[in-house]
């Protein structure tokens, strides 16, 4: 299978472990490499299992978007991941794999990725009506409207997000990683003598 | 120019409606009684768990997953567990490795003895509902011994299990799954015959093979179209390559074949639970790495190394080699599986969640084209939604 997908120009950094193999690949070939993948009998990855991102906001090629496919027939896996910017577009796969059409609406209403040429690009997890994505690194834990039910009003209202305690991020990392699993005499131990 | 008259009506279906299992808003578009277009709003029960794991510990993110499919918890914490251990490289114990198999098909078969009666119960069966809940009280006691609790068990942990199974608890066990399949026979001898449940499943909701595949179906849902794929046998995890079980499969994809292969799929999980208790050895439950595991409590109260290692668990948690993977488990809907990326902290960069219930809801609009309303309780019951892991 790894030979086989080396053939192919479009996929860099191939590897494998066990079932799954993980590649990168370029954005604008993403409809070509994706039909061969399905197509041609050797690759046949015709399962889409997932779409989604990643968000790297230190980078200028801030989005990892990662594709999962599935080949029932050679009972592989393969991650095929890209990197774009943040206002880049990218073209939709819904003309090869029918079942994208979610999860790319997922991946815009989540993180603000837009396809080109996606059949119905709107929201589709959050509220209807909703303001920002939730995934980036940038958008608060906590969101920022609530909704309650008034009473005077008899009508559910939205309004900004009132903590009664602050939020609270404890950052119990410690800056040391330990001392190594070994103490002073041990290489004696596995010595020659 | 011709003037054309359309004759559709819209209507709303839910979000509060007991057939949508949940909170599900269907538009759903008729012609007299026929539907020509069902188009499903989610996200009604989003809750944001992706989000929310970012901020937690690889531990603390075990939870999460419990309330994911509320009704198969223990399956879904298995791809967590799986996925961070491929992350950590470490191996579990042969003993979790069973401990975790027999769990896991226990949820198999606790989560098919919820839809199969609800999908009767949409489509004019009440009795088998009641039946079934005895049966299912039963099976969640196991999960209580193990666990502590009845539905939220955050009993796979990366690394094993939280604990061992409680003493006799095999033969327990073993007793039990002596009288499940005559239960199952009595079940079928009430639904599989039955002319309601047949003229209102049979020839509804069909998938092609071709069909199922290119869909994203996954689970029962693919293996009623014919297609005979079960990650248990063709990417074996945990203690599924030693056992031996058999795939049922449907011939035409319809709501009645989906039904028979759950069904089916009881009864081969009670085959798999009586090898694995056949095969199963005393030893450890966890990986003996106090770094990943807590020590053990009366360790704790002698060593000075045991409490720091506990201290340390419990607030920083583990750090996980940075790196990506997507482990996927058979979980009793579907194709289950998490993908998991690490930046070498001690909390998940991201974890996507890829749940099965997301690729069959998308199908709906396709299986229930050119039915009649009715049938699509009977689609959505077939196809076993549950909204916790759709709107994640």
């Amino acid at each position: 299978m790894i030979e086989n997908l080396k053939e192919l120009n479009e996929l860099k950094n191939i590897k494998q472990k066990n079932f799954l193999i993980h590649a990168d690949f370029n954005p604008e070939s993403i409809l070509k490499i994706f039909k061969t993948l399905k197509d041609e009998n050797k690759y046949n990855f015709n399962q889409l299992l997932d779409i989604t991102a990643v968000d790297f906001p230190s980078r200028e090629f801030r989005f990892d978007l990662v594709y999962i496919f599935q080949s029932l027939k050679n009972n592989k896996k393969i991650i095929l991941k890209t990197q774009i910017k943040e206002n880049q577009t990218i073209e939709s796969i819904t003309s090869i794999h029918k079942s994208a059409n979610w999860y790319e609406r997922e991946c815009y209403d989540l993180f603000g990725i837009e396809f080109l040429n996606h059949p119905d690009l709107r929201r589709i997890m959050t509220d209807y009506n909703f303001e920002g994505y939730p995934l980036r690194k940038d958008f608060p834990l906590t969101g920022h409207t609530e909704v309650r039910y008034d009473d005077l009003e008899k009508k559910v209202i939205y309004e900004p997000v009132k903590l009664t305690q602050e939020f609270r991020n404890f950052d119990s990392e410690s800056p040391w990683e330990g001392m190594e699993n070994k103490l002073f005499g041990d290489e004696k131990s596995t010595g020659e003598n | 120019m011709k003037e054309v008259e359309l004759n559709t009506t819209t209507i709303n279906f839910g979000p509060q409606h007991p057939a949508a299992h949940g909170v599900l808003r269907l538009v759903v578009e008729l012609e007299g009684e026929v539907v020509q277009r069902a188009e499903p709003h989610i996200g009604l029960l989003h809750r944001g768990t992706e989000k929310l794991i970012e901020y937690k510990t690889y531990l603390q993110a075990v939870p999460y997953f419990d309330r994911l499919d509320y009704v198969s918890p223990m399956c879904q914490e298995h791809a967590f567990a799986l996925a961070t251990e491929d992350l950590l490289g470490i191996d579990v114990p042969q003993r979790a490795k069973y401990i975790r198999v027999i769990f896991a098909e226990i949820t198999r078969i606790l989560n098919h003895l919820l839809n199969i009666p609800a999908y009767a119960a949409d489509i004019g069966a009440v009795t088998p509902f009641l039946w079934c809940f005895e049966e299912r009280e039963k099976l969640l006691e196991f999960h209580e011994a193990v666990s502590g609790a009845r539905f939220h068990a955050a009993y796979f942990r990366p690394g094993g299990v939280h604990q061992d199974m409680p003493e006799g608890m095999e033969d327990k066990l073993f007793e039990h799954f002596k009288t499940l399949p005559k239960f199952i026979d009595d079940l079928e001898s009430l639904l599989t015959n039955n002319r309601i449940l047949r003229q209102r499943s049979v020839d509804i909701g069909i998938i092609s093979k071709s069909e199922a595949i290119e869909l994203g179906c996954s689970g029962p849902v693919l293996r009623s179209a014919g297609v005979a794929w079960d990650l248990r046998r063709s990417q074996p995890y945990d203690a599924y390559d030693q056992v031996d079980f058999e795939v049922p499969v449907g011939k035409k994809g319809d709501c009645f074949d989906r039904y028979l292969v759950r069904i089916e799929e009881m009864r081969q999980s009670i085959i798999i639970i009586n090898q694995c208790l056949n095969k199963i050895k005393p030893g450890p439950v966890s990986t003996e790495d106090n770094k990943i595991t807590p020590p053990k409590r009366n360790q704790m109260k002698k060593s000075m190394e045991a409490l720091i290692h506990h201290f340390k668990l419990f607030t920083e948690g583990y750090r996980v080699p940075s790196g990506q993977v997507y482990s996927a488990v058979e979980a009793p809907k579907g194709e289950f599986g998490v993908y998991l990326v690490s930046d070498g902290s001690s909390k998940p960069y991201r974890c996507k969640i890829r749940a099965p219930g997301f690729a069959h809801l998308q199908t709906l609009d396709h299986l229930s084209k050119g039915h009649l309303m009715a049938d699509i309780a009977a689609i959505l019951g077939s196809l076993d939604i549950v909204f916790g892991e759709i709107d994640r």
